[in-house]
């Protein structure tokens, strides 16, 4: 069963008055009782997903449950051949890319993983990757580039690591020269923000000729709780800093910042995972569709023009 | 401190210079007095620790350029609170008092001369100027700068100084980190170097993008320098910062600069990398 939010408290209650009725049904009997409380929870949970704000979005972006990374290769990455290591230091597994094929053609997908259990988590470091990981995503995406294949990116961080090492590594150097490969290659790149868009640690892995975004995801220059409390001195004021911000995709959509907008199943993508990844994989391949067959010099230009233009 | 309240201390400091034209300078390193008068002929550092304090646009481009002699470059117009955003103050309000304290129009100004002999375009960004931030004023104004720099054949010198991206203009300040870098890809197509100088403090998006991408890094002596925020990182590790942590030498130390200068040192190592990088354009 899903994990409900806080704000869905009234829906979660009554479907645990459906699951209670349904244990104690004597067959028949209540069973209008249960379809008319059905329908009334599927109302709510519609009417409640047709106008969330900003933070209640933040917390469907975070959802435990949401589908991450590894779910979205499973889903529609065939053959997909994980590749490690930034050749200089180590293997950063925040961020994890390979070559795979999306609807049969052969790609570069990276993205970052937040891990869903606390092996996983800790092993994957909450999706807050670390300069190396920038920089195999730079390897990757340059490899990609002199191979002719078509990048892919999964954009999935609360931000990059906020750690020593990570700041001694040279940490905004890394996401820097991400941002700069990203510009500069020569094949079509296609970004999907899928649950949260942090800041550098998003962008560096965002700078695309086509920026899809969930409609619950959220993408931000800082998170919610950051902004509220250095603009106003508490992090309880997340809330409106969330909504100050402006972090949904039809804002972004709006402000010319995304390019397109995924539709989630109702309630959201963690509801639904098959459904919300089946709709991911039909937008990449319609946008990879679109761009495939123009030039390298076509790609790159258009890429810095649309970046240039934000404003 | 946030950028936000050292913003207000620089501000009242500002206030009370104008008002008191013989006040001492006190330097926040060493606790040296100094006439504020003697402190800004030694271009704001203490003469006693060798404390290098901020400067803003115009302190900046005397001491650099040739005599001083510079022109501005205008400032590009950009969409002025785009998000109509407000905390506890509206933006646009924070916009005008930032004005009216440093009387510029936002936080990175371009001028062009040179640097001993050599043409250059300089950029500074003015922590004055609500901390430096980055919104669309400065991303646009840093590809100006570039572009001037394009035109004229010469180097683009940036000067960096800055809390990070301004949040009061949201995602569109993140924009700015890839427009940026655009930017100084233009300026590499066009064989042109872009030098980078970092000074006390430059952190966030600014760090991670176009002051990180410079082919020569120089920082101040004790800039802070860093991606994350301290106390960000302590809550995070939760444990005490080394030592001399995100300061220029730190990062010089650990491969991120290639040297720390003196302020009084910059002009004549800015016009020596520029005589081996763009050599053609020094002046008869
Ligand atoms: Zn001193």
């Amino acid at each position: 069963m899903t994990a409900f939010l806080d704000f869905e408290k009234s829906i979660s209650e009554l479907d645990s008055r459906i699951a209670e009725l349904r244990e104690g049904a004597t067959a028949g009997a209540i069973e209008p009782e249960i379809a008319r409380l059905e329908a009334k929870s599927d109302k709510m949970l519609r009417d409640l997903y047709a106008k969330l704000s900003p933070w209640q979005k933040a917390q469907v972006a975070r959802h435990p449950e949401r589908p991450h990374f590894k779910d979205y290769i499973a889903g529609f990455v065939e053959y997909f051949m994980p590749l490690a290591g930034d050749r200089a230091f180590g293997e950063d597994k925040a961020i994890v890319g390979g070559f795979g094929r999306i609807g049969g053609r052969r790609c570069l997908v990276i993205g970052h993983e937040k891990g869903d259990d606390t092996a996983s988590r800790l092993k994957h470091n909450f999706g807050m990757a670390k300069p190396e990981g920038y920089r195999k995503a730079i390897r990757l995406m340059e490899m990609a580039d002199r191979f002719g294949l078509p990048v892919v990116t999964l954009v999935d961080t609360s931000g990059a690591f906020p750690g020593v090492q990570a700041e001694e590594r040279g940490q905004a150097e890394a996401i820097a020269r991400s941002t700069e490969a990203c510009l500069a290659l020569g094949v079509p790149m296609i970004a999907a923000v899928v649950g949260e868009g942090g800041s550098g640690g998003a962008v560096a892995l965002a700078a695309a000729n086509r920026v899809l975004m969930f409609e619950h995801a959220i993408y931000s220059v800082i998170s919610p709780e950051g902004c509220a409390s250095i603009l106003w001195r508490t992090a309880d004021k997340a809330a409106d800093a969330a909504e100050a911000m402006k972090i949904t995709a039809s804002d972004l959509k709006r402000l010319g910042v995304i390019d397109r907008i995924v539709q989630e199943p109702l309630g959201g993508a963690h509801r639904d995972p098959a459904a919300a990844i089946a709709n991911l994989a039909k937008a990449i391949g319609e946008e990879l569709s679109a761009l495939v067959g123009l030039s390298p010099a076509a790609l790159r230009d258009a890429r810095r023009q649309k970046f240039l233009a934000i404003g | 401190m946030s950028w936000l309240s050292r913003v207000r201390t620089t501000i009242a400091s500002f206030t009370k210079r104008e008002t008191a034209e013989n006040l001492w300078h006190k330097c926040p390193s060493c606790g040296q007095m100094i006439f504020v008068k003697e402190y800004e002929e030694n271009q704001s550092v203490c003469p006693k620790c060798e404390h290098h304090g901020r400067i803003g646009p115009d302190a900046r481009f005397d001491a650099l350029f040739d005599d001083g002699m510079h022109v501005r470059l205008p400032a590009p117009s950009v969409r002025e609170d785009p998000l109509k955003f407000r905390d506890s103050k509206r933006y646009a309000d924070r916009i005008k008092a930032a004005r009216t304290a440093t009387g510029e129009s936002d936080a990175l100004i371009n001028a062009k001369g040179t640097i001993e002999g050599y043409k250059a375009v300089v950029g500074v960004q003015d922590f004055a100027f609500m901390g430096g931030s980055m919104g669309l004023a400065v991303g646009a104004a840093f590809v100006v700068g570039v572009e001037a720099a394009i035109a004229d054949k010469c180097p683009y010198v940036i000067f960096t100084a800055a809390g990070g991206a301004r949040m009061q203009e949201g995602i569109l300040s993140l924009m700015q980190m890839p427009k940026t870098t655009v930017a100084i890809s233009r300026l590499r197509e066009a064989g042109l170097p872009y030098i980078v100088v970092m000074t006390d403090p430059t952190t966030g998006g600014v760090t991670a993008s176009y002051a990180m991408l410079g082919d020569i890094q120089i920082a101040e002596p004790g800039a802070l320098i860093g991606f994350a925020g301290q106390r960000v990182i302590e809550s995070t590790i939760r444990e005490k910062l080394p030592e001399g942590f995100q300061r220029a030498e730190y990062l010089l130390d650990h491969g991120m600069l290639d040297m720390v200068v003196h302020r009084h040192h910059l002009r004549a190592e800015i016009a020596r990398f520029i005589s081996y990088l763009c050599p053609q354009e020094a002046a008869a």
